[in-house]
């Protein structure tokens, strides 16, 4: 650790930088199965964030109990709880949204995002810090979700969270909506972000270039 | 033995777990750069998902449903996963030692790949038997395979070709794998 983080710094992080989706390409199941309208994106990406959020919570406080050994099982626990927790919550309160998302819900658990955080970042530092580094990176991954959600849903059926934006004469693109417009969607949006990651780091260069 | 073929059939090509449900694209990504380790992922995989379909079975009806545990059904069916994959490392280590060499490096990888939880939860959803589960367990873990070797040889011929610095990598693999599910869906009408 060269210098000590905080609180702002991790969450932005969390959000930007290291956004789970667009850097780490981690939970890639959940993001491309379930964005298919907007507010699937949305509701996915809030029940991802509770659960990382409480379980990054609970594992950076429990890090001097759990033994190295055995951190794997101890983190699936968590995990797992929490992600009962969630499914119980959802049904009695949100029974629509628990219908949309169907067994993507129980599979939460095996999500690559929570586990990861939980390994690369709660196990080793505090309660405040893990709590900052949940919420970055679970609404990173949410932000991330629901622009591609959105994007499918205004191609695939002219709406965006069901509302009307594309003219009548619009003749929708079901494969949008289907499993091969989701690969695809996520390549070209991932090939954008990489093309402005490297004009910036083109600009920087050059401005460097000038001041020296 | 007709609903067993039906399962063969859509469990291999018209369900196939990663082009069509959206299950165990993290490895799919992540380790088929090489035609060898996406054998073998795919190899592990396919061991693991067996097991775990007739484990999980046996753990749901005759332990879950009689105490009227079904609410912990996410829990327990990750655990037995987690147990199996821990279980399966120890005994290839010890009973055969080249086969550990080739899988063991995949094996760790496996408790978070959605597909075998998946396929424990979907099993149970559709509310197969026992044998059906076993089947259905081999047959989507044979699919899984079948989509990740294909992809990783794909993904060798792309390496050599020249591609656009910001096409490079991930992006560009993942429109070959979109068109790779245009291919597949083209066997949807196989069974309804």
């Amino acid at each position: 650790m060269p210098k000590q983080k905080n609180f702002l710094q991790v969450f932005v992080n969390g959000l930007i930088t290291e956004n789970p989706t667009f850097t780490l390409m981690l939970g890639m199941c959940p993001t491309l199965a379930i964005t298919t309208a907007a507010s699937n994106g949305i509701g996915m990406g809030l029940a991802t964030t509770f659960v990382l959020v409480c379980s990054n919570l609970f594992i950076s406080l429990l890090r001097k109990v759990i033994p190295d050994k055995v951190r794997i099982p101890a983190f699936i626990v968590v995990i797992a709880s929490f992600v009962t927790i969630l499914e119980m919550l959802l049904k009695a309160y949100i029974p629509a949204l628990s219908e949309s998302l169907g067994m993507y819900i129980p599979l939460i658990v095996v999500n690559c995002i929570i586990f990861a955080r939980a390994e690369a970042f709660a196990f080793k530092n505090g309660p405040v810090l893990s709590l900052a580094d949940g919420l970055g990176m679970g609404l990173g991954f949410t932000a991330a979700i629901t622009i591609l959600s959105a994007i499918r849903e205004l191609f695939g059926n002219g709406t965006i969270f069901g509302a009307q934006i594309m003219p009548e004469a619009y003749q929708p693109m079901g494969i949008m909506l289907n499993v091969p417009g989701g690969f695809v969607t996520l390549g070209l949006l991932l090939a954008l972000v990489n093309a402005i990651k490297n004009l910036a780091a083109k600009r920087a260069a050059a401005k460097k270039e000038e001041l020296a | 033995m007709n609903t067993y073929l039906t399962i063969l059939v859509g469990g291999l090509l018209v369900n196939n777990f990663v082009m069509n449900k959206f299950l165990g694209i993290c490895p799919f990504l992540g380790v088929s750069k090489k035609f060898d380790t996406a054998l073998g992922m795919g190899m592990a995989v396919t061991f693991v998902m067996t097991l775990a379909s007739f484990v999980a079975w046996i753990v749901e009806n005759f332990l879950l449903i009689p105490f009227n545990l079904q609410y912990m059904k996410t829990i327990a069916f990750i655990l037995v996963i987690a147990v199996l994959v821990q279980v399966v490392e120890m005994a290839l280590k010890k009973m055969s030692p080249s086969l550990y060499q080739s899988l063991g490096v995949y094996l760790p990888l496996i408790t978070t790949n959605c597909a075998v939880l998946g396929v424990a939860i979907l099993n149970s959803d559709l509310g197969y038997n026992l044998l059906e589960s076993t089947i259905n367990g081999c047959c989507a873990a044979l699919g899984f395979t079948l989509a990740m070797v294909l992809f990783a040889c794909i993904r060798e011929r792309l390496s050599l070709s020249k591609m656009p610095k910001w096409m490079d990598g991930f992006p560009g693999a993942l429109i070959t794998a979109g068109l790779m599910a245009v291919a597949f869906a083209g066997f949807g009408g196989l069974i309804k």
